[in-house]
């Protein structure tokens, strides 16, 4: 505690042990450099053409600057249409699940009722569970009530969640007790007290979770392939894996692709960086 | 006489809690969307696909008890044993990224500048679709013009065709695969270390140790329980990869899919493919006690490492 106070009084002042800092400046910098070279590579060979990027020795820029690849891309892939399913269902299983999770990790958090210890055990099982486990049962599910193909189907399994409501209760049972005594005094009933007091409290945790239940949504492949067999629900990464089974050698192509359906949630993470690093912290889980 | 003694002490901790009878009410229509959808969507799935592994489905109509059968055939299945081999292979090789995540969050931890910034690039490729990312190393792996074989051949090391032979895939789906998580790795870790107390290193220092020493007696130590964390996450996770197998060899018809697949790919192929619900069901329960067992074995192990204060 005293040394975060020292550094924080005193941030002018090197620490002994900085003062070969350039020196694990220089590994990082490497290991950056091998981290971003695959966007490099993969942003210079989108503006080459098809026999630039299999010429050997391989030019770094492209000689003849084209943006065929792009044209090729929006040409054979319905990138708006699948933007719209992808941002869609994100939105759909993002808000239903901090709703679902919020809900129900206050209950286990707060209130009393008969057997939650044991439903909090179930949730917890399930919870270690891989979810291969759940996906034949939830395809018959969602084929046996007319979903297939559809943007609902893409959302609502992941809308509830063991994890998420496992999150929200550890979030609820850290905070003190009495505001919700406050509140109650005040008038307010257990939804109330829950909406406007608790929850709003609760928002960092609120954020972790929307932002990792979104970078799950965004990026997911195995569901939406079972999902969207066919039919114009499909998200990016299925809409992406399918123009690759088309246009397998079209390389400028396929980065072009790869690069415009990546940017959107590159955006989103470098302005919500923090609740990024928070969302991984917290869990970690993949999936 | 037990429920006399019990109740004032239970209507007490009520009172003081200031918990009342009503607001238990609403915790049911509070918990009620959770477990209804946990009920229906993943406690059911789960008992289906338990007695699915023991029924042989027909594509139409209702299926049949057999047995043993399914876990019978996938025991003589070649397939199924090469997937397994994938699949262990593949998480033995990604867990050779986490020595390399150590030492890069001790490094970050180490600067005073910069460490937004790189935190920031070690992790665009979590935020990066895994079917781009798949699609990107195929084109840098590819055997005849790939960026990789160039860059070995100004070492004079011969290139190889890393994504059409699958002698190699499964290493090339392990480089990826460490590139991919090394962020999620690091952000963990950083978390870790943020926890050691710094008097520590200003003691030891005090004392005389250098940096190298420190991180072999004071970093790794305190640090091994978040790295036995990442140790687990990264084994539930390895085992269960599909997307790159995928996208850099399944979906463009590329024969080395056959020699390359894992124990997910394979449950894919059987359930949603082929339709054999049975097979795809047993090869799910299979991964299931995989990922239990090897869960349990690592915590087994930790007593060995593992440092608690």
């Amino acid at each position: 505690m005293s040394s975060i106070a020292v550094r924080a009084t005193a941030p002018g002042r090197p620490a002994p042990s900085r003062r070969g800092e350039w020196r694990i400046h220089v590994i990082l910098v490497v290991a950056a450099a091998l981290m971003v070279v695959p966007f490099v590579w993969e942003i210079l060979a989108s503006f080459k053409t098809n026999a630039e990027v299999s010429s050997l020795p391989p030019t770094i820029l492209p000689e003849q600057p084209s943006v065929r690849g792009y044209a090729t891309f929006f040409d054979s892939v319905p990138f708006w249409a699948q933007f719209g399913v992808s941002a869609a269902s994100l939105v759909m299983r993002v808000v239903g699940q901090v709703l679902v999770a919020a809900l129900a990790g206050y209950a286990f958090a707060r209130l009393r009722f008969p057997g939650r210890n044991l439903l909090f055990v179930i949730f917890l099982l399930m919870l270690m569970v891989p979810s291969q486990l759940f996906l034949l049962g939830q395809f018959e599910i969602i084929r046996d009530v007319g979903l297939l193909n559809t943007i609902p189907a893409l959302a609502i399994p992941g809308i509830f969640s063991a994890f998420g409501t496992f999150l929200m209760r550890q979030a609820f049972i850290t905070m003190p007790r009495e505001y919700e005594e406050a509140a109650r005094l005040d008038g307010a009933g257990p939804v109330r007290t829950f909406w406007s007091v608790m929850l709003p409290m609760a928002r960092p945790t609120v954020a972790a979770l929307a932002v990792l239940t979104s970078l799950y949504s965004w990026n997911d492949l195995l569901w939406p392939l079972i999902v969207t067999p066919t039919g114009d629900a499909r998200p990016l990464p299925v809409g992406l894996a399918s123009m690759q089974g088309q246009f397998g050698t079209d390389y400028p192509a396929l980065m072009a692709g790869a690069l415009i359906c990546t940017v959107p949630l590159v955006l989103v993470f470098l302005f919500l960086q923090r609740q990024f690093f928070a969302g991984i912290a917290s869990s970690g889980l993949k999936g | 006489m037990s429920t006399q003694t019990r109740e004032p002490v239970r209507s007490a901790k009520r009172r003081r809690t200031g918990v009342s009878n009503r607001t238990d009410w609403w915790a049911l229509v509070m918990i009620a969307p959770a477990t209804i959808g946990l009920a229906v969507l993943y406690l059911w799935p789960f008992a289906s696909t338990f007695l699915t592994s023991f029924m042989n489905v027909p594509a139409f109509g209702p299926g049949q008890f057999t047995g043993l059968d399914n876990y019978a055939r996938l025991l003589t299945d070649g397939d199924f044993w090469r997937a397994l081999r994938n699949s262990g292979l593949y998480t033995g090789l990604v867990l050779l990224g986490i020595p390399i995540a150590i030492v890069l969050a001790a490094l970050i931890q180490q600067v005073s500048r910069g460490r937004a910034i790189y935190r920031v690039l070690f992790f665009l490729p979590v935020v990066t679709l895994p079917v781009a990312v798949g699609m990107v190393w195929r084109f840098i792996l590819n055997g005849d013009f790939g960026l990789f074989n160039w860059a070995l051949s100004l070492f004079g090391i011969p290139g190889q065709y890393w994504v059409a032979d699958d002698r190699f895939t499964i290493y090339a789906f392990a480089a990826v695969g460490i590139w991919m998580t090394l962020g999620i790795n690091l952000i963990i870790l950083g978390a870790g270390l943020q926890s050691i107390p710094m008097d520590l290193y200003e003691a030891s220092s005090l004392d005389g140790a250098g940096r190298i020493r420190q991180f072999f007696s004071i970093t790794l130590p305190l640090l091994s329980p978040t790295i036995f964390f990442v140790m687990i996450l990264s084994v539930i996770s390895a085992l269960q990869m599909f997307d790159l197998v995928f996208v850099m060899l399944g979906s463009i018809n590329n024969t080395a899919i056959d020699g390359s697949k894992t124990i997910v790919y394979l449950f894919y192929e059987a359930g949603f493919v082929q339709f054999r619900q049975g097979d795809a069901a047993a090869i799910a329960m299979v991964l299931l006690i995989i990922i239990m067992a090897a869960t349990a074995v690592q915590f087994r192990l930790q007593k060995k490492w593992v440092v608690y204060e």
